[in-house]
């Protein structure tokens, strides 16, 4: 019965269910977007490992150096805490192959590096404890160098030379960011030792500390924190972050961002009931004689009320499946222009089909119940 | 089955006060055609709306079938119309987008009468007014007889014991209008009771009594026969 008049008035359903369907697309769309945007930044976080703490030594307050043995001590006072400390020395050095040259990042650690920031070799190895401690010229490569230098070919036991120094390519990484250029694949990777003395550096002035699981990042901070202190003497000698806390900070300013988002949604989605509400006054009342009718021949309050709240929740019930339809072709081309997994999930469609239904509901309400109360005479006498 | 007791409906307009109901009581029994009279503003509307249950009286009491009606609430009141009254108006009062089977199903619908037994009435109703091979025509489709007899099955369907007609022929030519009055006095040999308004003395006069109001108040009661 309810539908009849919804299909009746085609164009004015329409109209009427556009504020919903607008409403309904951009919760939709924001919320996706924002999620797929969040999801991308943690896995991002995760791949580069939130198991680690990044530590500076600034050198401020202190004249104490801290070298790979001072810091070992961490690990051997808290080993079911930390795991391993990797040194983190970056410099830019000139690469060259054969006729090939460019500058590049260049990176000189340990093997521990390769578990704390997930990096590791797709074909050839990690550096190894080996070449930390013979200070051997190894070099583990990035896939954009492979393609700079190589051309692609294996480069696995061919050689490159670093400012002029020889070094001998022992593996490939695993390609993190599309091989683009001065990105995470465009680097080479080669033992600290060798690090220090390629760029003619006495000291590390950067360590990353790996805790045992995401469990005890927490602990090791404060151990970290408590260690450098006392070593160091000075808060101010050190810096410290985890990835973790990048990674709240980013949900924080997320999470704020899709509260204000959906605000602004909710607002036009107000609009859109208000939108429903008002036809359905204007129903109410070209149907006033309808409703006498109907109340004439038997109807009773609650059978005029169900059949207006019916057209109502119908009306914003398909506004709201529009509305999701469009929402989520809009946020996965959005998604696919921004390179991000924008698809709705599935709660989200949920919640907002419960959501338009309970609009229908709400703005339907009034007109139902004013339907429902006409006066049968005066309803009859309605022209 | 009617009995109206001391009846009164007064409106007040500004100052003025008008008593479209002014003292009347009234008695039908089961199985009568009675034809109420009068002319425009006698209160045989007001007196139609009250007897079918559609408006509620200044004071005065009004039973159906010794039930007190004007004391029950808006879905009681509902459901005696629903069942009790079959309402046949001058303008016919289908709803224009449904078709004829379904403003005739609309009573039962509310009746809470099932699918399968609804449809079973809707043609035994439209069978009595032979209409049965237009149940997919919506009303704008039909004559205007044509569309008073759809308006008598919608009040047969639900099979109540009274018939409230409305100036019924108001609206009709003389030839369809007759054809309308036999219907009724068919209903009304099958047993049903009928109320006929009508300011239209010779179409009262078919009827076996005749009820005449004047400004508010009973000026004869006549019963033929």
């Amino acid at each position: 019965m309810a539908m009849k008049s919804v299909k009746s008035n085609k164009m004015r359903t329409f109209l009427t269910m556009l504020g919903i369907i607008i409403g309904i697309s951009s919760v939709i769309m924001m919320v996706s977007i924002v999620q797929g945007v969040t999801r991308d930044v943690a896995d991002q976080v995760a791949g580069a490992g939130t198991n680690m703490i990044n530590v500076t030594l600034t050198g401020q307050g202190t004249t104490r150096e801290l070298r790979m043995r001072d810091m070992n001590e961490l690990v051997d006072e808290h080993p079911e805490i930390i795991r391993g400390i990797a040194p983190n020395i970056s410099g830019r050095a000139t690469v060259r192959q054969g006729t090939n040259n460019n500058t590049v990042n260049v990176v000189g650690t340990n093997p521990i590096f390769s578990t704390a920031q997930n990096v590791n070799a797709q074909i050839g190895r990690f550096i190894n404890d080996e070449d930390v401690e013979l200070r051997r010229n190894n070099a583990v490569i990035g896939t954009f160098n492979v393609q700079d230098l190589f051309g692609g070919r294996n480069p696995i036991g061919e050689n490159i030379r670093l400012d002029g120094v020889l070094f001998t390519v022992v593996g490939v990484l695993e390609e993190s960011a599309g091989g683009r250029q001065g990105s995470g694949d465009d680097r080479i990777i080669i033992p600290y030792p060798t690090a220090m003395s390629l760029f003619n550096s006495g000291r590390i002035g950067s360590y990353i500390v790996e805790a045992t699981g995401p469990d005890t990042v927490g602990q090791a901070v404060t151990l970290t924190e408590r260690f450098l202190l006392r070593e160091l003497g000075s808060s101010q000698a050190f810096h410290i972050f985890n990835m973790q806390n990048i990674l709240d900070m980013f949900d924080g300013i997320m999470g704020q961002m899709a509260l204000m988002l959906g605000g602004i949604a909710a607002i036009s989605l107000l609009v859109g009931g208000i939108g429903i509400m008002n036809i359905m006054l204007v129903s109410v009342t070209e149907r006033t004689r309808e409703i006498g009718i109907r109340k004439a021949i038997g109807a009773k309050r609650s059978s005029i009320m169900t059949q207006f709240l019916i057209e109502s929740v119908v009306v914003s019930c398909m506004g709201g499946v529009i509305g999701i339809v469009l929402g989520a072709i809009g946020a996965i081309g959005i998604g696919n222009v921004i390179e991000v997994n924008a698809a709705p999930e599935f709660s989200i469609v949920l919640f907002s089909f419960g959501f338009a239904a309970f609009i229908g509901m709400f703005f339907g309400w009034y007109p139902a119940n004013k339907a429902s109360k006409l006066n049968p005479i005066e309803a009859l006498r309605f022209d | 089955m009617i009995k109206i007791k001391n009846m009164y409906k007064i409106y007040t307009m500004g100052d003025n006060e008008v008593r479209a109901l002014d003292g009347i009581s009234l008695d039908i029994e089961h199985h009568e055609f009675t034809a109420i009279v009068g002319q425009s503003g006698s209160g045989k509307s007001t007196l139609m709306n009250m007897i079918g249950c559609l408006d509620t009286p200044t004071s005065g009491e009004y039973y159906i079938d010794g039930k007190e009606v004007s004391k029950l609430r808006d879905d009681q009141q509902a459901a005696i119309r629903n069942e009790k009254i079959g309402f046949i108006f001058q303008q016919y009062n289908l709803l224009p987008k449904l078709n004829v089977l379904e403003n005739v199903e609309l009573p039962l619908i509310y009746m809470g009468i099932p699918y399968k037994k609804r449809m079973e009435m809707c043609r035994e109703a439209l069978e009595q007014v032979s209409m049965t091979d237009r149940m997919d025509h919506k009303p704008s489709e039909l004559s205007g007889g044509q569309q008073q007899r759809v308006a008598i099955a919608r009040a047969l369907a639900t099979k109540p014991p009274m018939i409230l007609a409305d100036e019924p022929t108001g609206a009709l030519d003389s030839k369809t209008g007759k054809e309308v009055l036999e219907t009724l006095k068919n209903l009304h040999k099958d047993g049903k009771t009928i109320v006929l308004i009508t300011h239209d003395n010779d179409i009262a006069a078919q009827a076996e009594r005749v009820v005449r109001l004047a400004d508010g108040v009973i000026v004869s009661d006549t019963k033929s026969n």
